[in-house]
C-alpha cells in the first residue's frame, strides 16, 4: 500500500481536531511528540490533561467551538 | 475456558447439553420458555443470563471439552432465540429512546453526545478514583474482565454487515482497539497486563463464577447485537455510547490505581483509553453511527436504541457495584 491518501484534518463540532495520515506532531521547540495511533485527536478546548492530545475534557467543561 | 457451574434450571440444561455429544437430540426449548416466563427481571436473572452467556460464548472461543459443533446446533439455537427475544423485548419496553432525531449524520451524532453527556453525582469511576480499597480495585478488575479480555470482539461482528463509510469507520476504530497490528498493544492484552499487575488471574473467563447477572447481561447485550445482522444499527449505537462514556472515567480509574501505588505498566490500560477513546468517540458518533443512519435511515431508531440500552445496563451494573461497596459488601457473586 502506498501513501496516496492525503493527510486530513477535521475540526469536530465542539470537540477536538482529528488528524489522519502522515502528519508529524511536534512541540513548540519542534521536537516530535510521540504518536501512538494512526488517527489522533488534538485538544482544541485547552483543558486536556494529556495535551496536545484530547482526553474528552471538552465535554465536562461544556466547550463550544468558535 | 472451563464451563461454569449452573445457576438454575436453564443454565443447568444448557451446560448439561453442551457437555454431551451434539447429536444428543435433547430438546431444551421448553426449559428456556419456562425460565424466561418465570423471570421477574431478565437483566438480573442469574440463571437466564448465565445460560445466554454460555450459548453466546460458543461463537467466540468455546469451552474446554465442549464440541465446537454446538455453536450451530438447531436445538441450542432454538433455546437461544427464546432467551434473546425475551431479553430484547424487555429492553425495548423499558429503555427510553429519543424519538425526534432525523436520520442525518450530524443530528444523530449530536443526539448520541447528548445522551452520553457527563453527569454529576456518584459513579463507580469517582468511587474508584477517591475511595476504593485495594480489594475493591480487585473486584473492579474482576467485574470488567468478563468483557475486557475480549474487548472489541462483539462489535467486530458488524464489520461484514456494513458498507462504505460506516464500514471504514468501524474498521478504523477496531484496528486501534486491536493495537494497530501490535499484539502487545491490543486493548485486551493491556487489560490482562493490568490484571497481572494487580496479582489477578488474567486467563480468559477465569472469574466467570464471580460475575453477577447484571454484568453478564451487559456483555450478552453486545453479543445479541453483534450476532444478528438485523441489529447492526444497534451495534453501531452501542459502540458509540460505549466510547463516549470512556475517556473521562478511565482517567479516574487510572487515578484510583495510582493512588494505591501501581506502576505505569499496570495503569497503561486506563491511560491508553483516555487518549484512544477521545479519538474513537468522534469517529463512532459521526463516521459510524451518524453516517450509517444517513446511509440506512430505517436503522436510525436501532442506532439510538443500541446506545440507550448500553447506557441503561451499564447504569444498572454501576448501581449494583456502588450499592454493594458503600454498604461494605462485595460486588461479586458469592460462591459456596
Amino acid at each position: 500500500m502506498t501513501g496516496t491518501r492525503p493527510t486530513t484534518i477535521v475540526a469536530c463540532p465542539d470537540g477536538p481536531i482529528l488528524v489522519r495520515g502522515d502528519a508529524q506532531i511536534v512541540d513548540e521547540d519542534g521536537k516530535p511528540v510521540e504518536r501512538r495511533r494512526a488517527t489522533v485527536a488534538l485538544c482544541r478546548c485547552g483543558a486536556s490533561a494529556i495535551k496536545p492530545y484530547c482526553d474528552g475534557t471538552h465535554k465536562a467543561i461544556g466547550f463550544s467551538a468558535p | 475456558m472451563k464451563l461454569p457451574h449452573p445457576r438454575g434450571p436453564l443454565s443447568d440444561a444448557v451446560i448439561t447439553l453442551v457437555s454431551s455429544s451434539p447429536d444428543a437430540q435433547t430438546r431444551i426449548d421448553e426449559v428456556a420458555r419456562d425460565a424466561v416466563d418465570a423471570s421477574t427481571d431478565l437483566a438480573t436473572d442469574d440463571d437466564v443470563q448465565l445460560a445466554l452467556y454460555v450459548m453466546n460464548e460458543l461463537a467466540y472461543r468455546g469451552f474446554d471439552g465442549v464440541d465446537d459443533d454446538w455453536e450451530w446446533d438447531p436445538e441450542l439455537l432454538r433455546a437461544r432465540r427464546i432467551v434473546e427475544t425475551a431479553f430484547e423485548d424487555a429492553l425495548r419496553r423499558v429503555v427510553q429512546v429519543p424519538s425526534d432525531v432525523p436520520p442525518e449524520r450530524s443530528e444523530v451524532a449530536a443526539a448520541l453526545f447528548a445522551m452520553t453527556a457527563p453527569a454529576p453525582g456518584p459513579s463507580v469511576a469517582r468511587y474508584v478514583a477517591k475511595r476504593a480499597t485495594r480489594e475493591q480495585l480487585d473486584e473492579f478488575l474482576v467485574l470488567r474482565s468478563i468483557y475486557q479480555l475480549k474487548e472489541a470482539d462483539p462489535h467486530t461482528w458488524a464489520i461484514p454487515r456494513l458498507t462504505g463509510g460506516p464500514k471504514a469507520a468501524l474498521v478504523e476504530i477496531q484496528a486501534d482497539e486491536y493495537g494497530g497490528g501490535d499484539p502487545e498493544r491490543m486493548h485486551c492484552e493491556l487489560f490482562a497486563r493490568t490484571m497481572r499487575g494487580a496479582g489477578l488471574d488474567a486467563d480468559y473467563g477465569a472469574y466467570v463464577e464471580r460475575i453477577p447477572a447484571i454484568t453478564l447481561a451487559a456483555l450478552n447485550l453486545m453479543s445479541l447485537f453483534g450476532l444478528h445482522r438485523r441489529l447492526r444499527g444497534a451495534t453501531a449505537g452501542h459502540l458509540a455510547a460505549f466510547e463516549m462514556t470512556s475517556s473521562l472515567p478511565n482517567r479516574l480509574y487510572g487515578d484510583g490505581f495510582r493512588r494505591h501505588g501501581f506502576d505505569e505498566g499496570t495503569t497503561l490500560y486506563f491511560d491508553e483509553h483516555v487518549e484512544a477513546d477521545a479519538v474513537h468517540e468522534q469517529i463512532a458518533g459521526r463516521d459510524l453511527a451518524g453516517a450509517l443512519a444517513q446511509q440506512e435511515p430505517e436503522l436510525c431508531h436501532d442506532i439510538l436504541f443500541g446506545a440507550a440500552a448500553c447506557l441503561y445496563l451499564d447504569d444498572l451494573a454501576g448501581e449494583h457495584t456502588l450499592s454493594a461497596w458503600t454498604a461494605g459488601g462485595s460486588a461479586l457473586r458469592a460462591i459456596a
